[in-house]
C-alpha cells in the first residue's frame, strides 16, 4: 500500500512538472486552413537547385526505371538538374488532396477534383509562367482555364489530359462493348467480374451514362447535379454493386485481375491497357472510348506555397513540361500532351488523341470538384457537393 | 571543495549544482518526479496529445467556403448523430465488430492446439524451433503479405482455387482469412507461455483421478488460460477493428471502419474523427472486460 501511494505521488508530481512545460499550450485540435485574401506573391527567378524535390504524381508520371526500365525519364533529369527526386504516387484525387496538405511535397500533379481543392485551402503556390521555359507551347485551351487559374493567378502547369476508358478482356467478352451500359446492365452476362473506380468521383461516370440513356434528367455536367439527378446516379450505383467484384484505387492490383482474368469489365486508365497489352504474353485486354463520351482528367502541375525545393520544383516542372519529356509520358501513359511541340515527333498519336482539336477536348467531362452552386450555372436549384458526393460513395459502398 | 562544510564558519557559497544536489537528496519523491517527467511528457503529448486531438476535432464541423471546407471549431456533437443517425455507418461497424470476432475464434482455435502442442509435447529443441517458426510470418512486410494473398485468393486463378476448388475470393470471408492468418502469432504467443507456465503435475494429477483429455481440458487447463486467452484475444480483437489496408486490397466491395475513416478524413476530417472513436470506445469496453479476469497481467 506505502509503495502504490509513493508512486501515485511521484506521477503526480510528473504531472505538475509537465503541466507547467505545457503552459497554455494545450490546443488538441489542429486549425482550419483559412484561405489568404492577399494576392499572390509569385517567385521571381529560379534559383540555384536544392538538390532534392519531392514529386506527388499520378501512377506512371514519374518513373524511374524501377518498374521497367523502359519508362525512366526522372534519372536523366536528376543528372541535368542535380535535384534528387523522391516520388510518390497517389491513387485517387482524394489522396492527392490529402498528402499535398500535409506540406512533405513540393510539387502534385493534379486532376481538376482536387486542384482547385488545393488553391482554396491555401496549399498551392501562384505560379510565375514566364519562369516555366515551355508555357507558350502548351495546347491554349488548357492554360488559365477554371481549374488552374484563380482570379487572375496562374496556380496549374497544364501536364496532359485523357478520357476514362472502358476496359475489356478481349477472350471473354464479346461483341466488344460500345457503351458504359456493359457495366451498368442489371443482367449483364459478365456480373461479378466487373470492376469500377473507388472514389466518390466516380457518381460522374455514372451520370454521364445517364445523359444518354435519361435526357429527361436534365443533366448538362455530370459534376452538377441536383437532388434528383443525384438520386438517379445513386440509383444506378446501388445496382451496379451487386455487378462488381471490388471497386480499385490500386492500379497494380487491378493489373493483376485482369490477367487473371477475375475482371473482364471495368473503367480504367489507357496506360492500365497499354501495361497489360505489354505483357509477354500480351493480356487479351483492349480499351474503348464508350459512345456516351466519358469522365477525363486534366492534371498541371502545381507547386506547394510552403514547398521546400521551389527551385528544384520549377526545374521538374520545366523538365516535365519539355516536348521531348511530353512526348515520351503520353505515349507512355496514353494521354494527350499539354505540349503541343511534343507532337512533331508522335504526330501519329497527337491525332489519335486529339491534343490539339479544342472541340474534341471541350466533349470530355473532366473531374473538378462539385459544388452546392452549380457548376453549369443553373441557379433555380442547389447542386450536391463533394462531400454530399462522399457521403453518398460511402453508402453506395454500403 | 568540500573543506568549507562542518564546523561554525560560515560556508563559502556552494555551487548551485551542489545546492540542487543536497535540496534534491532529501526529496524523495520529487527526485522521482524528475525523472519520470520524460518519459511521462511522450506519453502524455504524444500518445495521449493525439488521441485528444482526436477527440477534440470530433466535436468541429466542416463549412464549405467555395469548393474548400473549413473545419469550424464550435463544439458539438453533430458527428456522433451523424454517425448514430446514418444506417450505413452502423452496418459498417457492426460488420468490422463482427469480423474481428470471427477472426479472433479462428485464431483461437487454431493457437489452441498449436500452443499445446509446442509447450506440452515437442522436445525442448523444437519447442524453440517452433516459436521461431510461429513468429517468423512477423519479419514479411504487412503489405507483402497483403498482396500474396491476393494472389493465392483470386477467384479464377489462386492457389486457393486451385487446390480447394473454391476460393472466397475477395470480400468479407477473404478478409478474414488473411487478418486470421496475419493476427495469429499474437494469439499462439500468450497461450504457449500461459501453458508453459501450467504445470505438468497438475495434467498428471487429473489423469489419475480419471479425467479424460477432454475433462482435463475443459476443468483444469482452461480455466487457468483464461487469461492468456483474453490477452491474444486483444490483439486479434483489437489489430483486426484497426485494420483496412487489407480490406481495401482484399474486401471487394465490403469497407470496414478503418476505410470509412480514410475516405472521410481528406474531406470531413472531424466526422472521420467521430467515427475512429467507435473503435476506440469499443476497445476500452473489451479491456475493461479483459480487467476483469485478470487478463492484463499477461501482456
Amino acid at each position: 500500500m506505502h509503495r502504490k501511494g509513493q508512486r501515485l505521488a511521484a506521477t503526480a508530481m510528473a504531472l505538475v512538472f509537465i503541466g507547467a512545460a505545457c503552459g497554455s499550450d494545450d490546443d488538441g485540435g489542429g486549425g482550419g486552413g483559412a484561405s489568404d485574401t492577399t494576392a499572390p506573391v509569385t517567385q521571381g527567378a529560379i534559383g540555384e537547385g536544392e538538390g532534392a524535390v519531392s514529386i506527388l504524381a499520378w501512377p506512371y508520371y514519374a518513373e524511374d526505371g524501377s518498374q521497367d526500365p523502359n519508362y525512366d525519364w526522372v534519372t536523366a533529369f536528376e543528372e541535368d538538374t542535380g535535384c534528387e527526386a523522391e516520388v510518390k504516387y497517389f491513387g485517387t484525387s482524394d489522396e492527392a488532396y490529402t498528402l499535398f496538405g500535409t506540406g512533405d511535397y513540393d510539387v502534385v500533379s493534379a486532376s481538376g477534383d482536387s486542384s482547385l481543392r488545393s488553391v482554396a485551402s491555401g496549399d498551392a503556390a501562384a505560379i510565375n509562367t514566364e519562369l516555366v521555359t515551355h508555357y507558350d507551347d502548351l495546347a491554349p485551351f488548357l492554360k488559365e482555364q477554371a481549374w488552374n487559374t484563380v482570379d487572375d493567378a496562374v496556380y496549374g502547369v497544364p501536364h496532359g489530359w485523357g478520357a476514362n476508358v472502358l476496359q475489356y478482356n478481349t477472350d471473354e467478352v464479346s461483341p466488344a462493348p460500345t457503351s458504359w451500359g456493359a457495366v451498368f446492365d442489371p443482367d449483364s452476362p459478365y456480373a461479378g467480374k466487373i470492376a469500377a473506380y473507388d472514389s466518390p468521383i466516380y457518381i460522374a461516370d455514372a451520370a454521364v451514362y445517364l445523359m444518354a440513356t435519361q435526357p429527361d434528367l436534365g443533366i448538362e455536367n455530370p459534376y452538377a447535379l441536383d437532388e434528383d439527378q443525384f438520386a438517379a446516379a445513386i440509383d444506378l450505383l446501388t445496382v451496379q454493386k451487386d455487378l462488381v467484384s471490388e471497386y480499385w484505387s490500386d492500379y497494380v492490383a487491378y493489373e493483376d485481375n485482369f490477367r487473371a482474368g477475375s475482371t473482364v469489365l471495368g473503367t480504367s486508365w489507357q496506360i492500365i491497357t497499354n501495361t497489360l497489352q505489354a505483357d509477354e504474353p500480351p493480356s487479351p485486354v483492349d480499351a474503348v472510348l464508350p459512345e456516351e463520351g466519358s469522365t477525363a482528367w486534366s492534371d498541371n502541375w502545381m507547386i506547394h506555397a510552403d514547398a521546400a525545393n521551389p527551385n528544384c520544383a520549377y526545374e521538374w516542372i520545366n523538365y516535365i513540361t519539355s516536348p521531348e519529356v511530353q512526348a515520351t509520358v503520353a505515349t507512355t501513359f496514353g494521354e494527350a500532351p499539354a505540349n503541343l511541340a511534343a507532337c512533331e515527333g508522335i504526330a501519329d498519336h497527337c491525332e489519335a488523341y486529339h491534343a490539339d482539336d479544342a472541340e474534341y477536348y471541350d466533349q470530355l467531362h473532366y473531374w473538378t470538384t462539385p459544388t452546392k452552386e452549380c457548376l453549369d450555372g443553373r441557379t433555380d436549384v442547389e447542386c450536391k457537393d463533394y462531400a454530399d458526393w462522399v457521403a453518398a460513395w460511402t453508402e453506395v459502398k454500403g | 571543495m568540500g573543506e568549507g562544510r562542518g564546523g561554525d564558519a560560515p560556508a563559502p557559497s556552494p555551487s548551485p549544482r551542489r545546492v540542487l544536489a543536497r535540496f534534491l537528496a532529501r526529496r524523495r519523491r520529487l527526485r522521482l518526479g524528475l525523472t519520470l517527467s520524460g518519459p511521462l511528457l511522450w506519453l502524455l503529448v504524444a500518445y495521449i496529445g493525439a488521441l485528444v486531438a482526436l477527440l477534440v476535432t470530433s466535436l468541429f464541423h466542416n463549412e464549405n467556403v467555395g469548393v474548400a471546407t473549413e473545419m469550424v471549431t464550435d463544439p458539438a456533437l453533430d458527428n456522433y448523430r451523424t454517425i448514430i443517425d446514418t444506417p450505413v455507418y452502423r452496418d459498417v461497424a457492426v460488420r468490422t465488430i463482427g469480423a474481428a470476432l470471427a477472426v479472433t475464434v479462428i485464431d483461437l482455435v487454431i493457437a489452441l492446439p498449436v500452443a499445446f502442442f509446442m509447450a506440452k509435447v515437442a522436445s525442448t529443441r523444437s519447442r524453440r524451433q517452433l516459436v521461431i517458426a510461429i513468429t517468423m510470418p512477423l519479419w514479411a512486410g504487412y503489405l507483402v503479405k497483403g498482396y500474396a494473398w491476393r494472389g493465392m485468393l483470386n477467384p479464377e486463378s489462386g492457389l486457393i482455387r486451385e487446390v480447394f476448388g473454391v476460393s472466397p475470393g475477395y470480400g468479407l470471408g477473404g478478409t478474414i482469412i488473411v487478418l486470421a492468418y496475419l493476427w495469429l502469432p499474437y494469439m499462439v504467443i500468450p497461450i504457449y507461455a500461459g501453458l508453459d507456465r501450467l504445470p505438468n503435475s497438475l495434467l498428471e494429477a487429473s489423469t489419475d483421478l480419471g479425467g479424460t483429455a477432454g475433462r482435463t481440458f475443459r476443468s483444469v487447463v482452461l480455466p487457468l488460460l483464461v487469461p492468456s486467452i483474453v490477452a491474444g484475444s486483444i490483439f486479434t480483437f483489437s489489430l483486426t477493428l484497426g485494420d483496412f489496408y487489407i480490406n481495401r486490397l482484399l474486401g471487394g466491395t465490403t469497407q470496414f471502419i478503418g476505410n470509412n475513416i480514410y475516405s472521410n478524413f481528406g474531406v470531413n476530417l472531424p466526422l472521420a474523427a467521430a467515427y475512429a472513436t467507435v473503435p476506440i470506445l469499443i476497445m476500452v469496453g473489451y479491456l475493461l472486460a479483459a480487467r476483469a479476469t485478470g487478463a492484463l497481467e499477461e501482456l
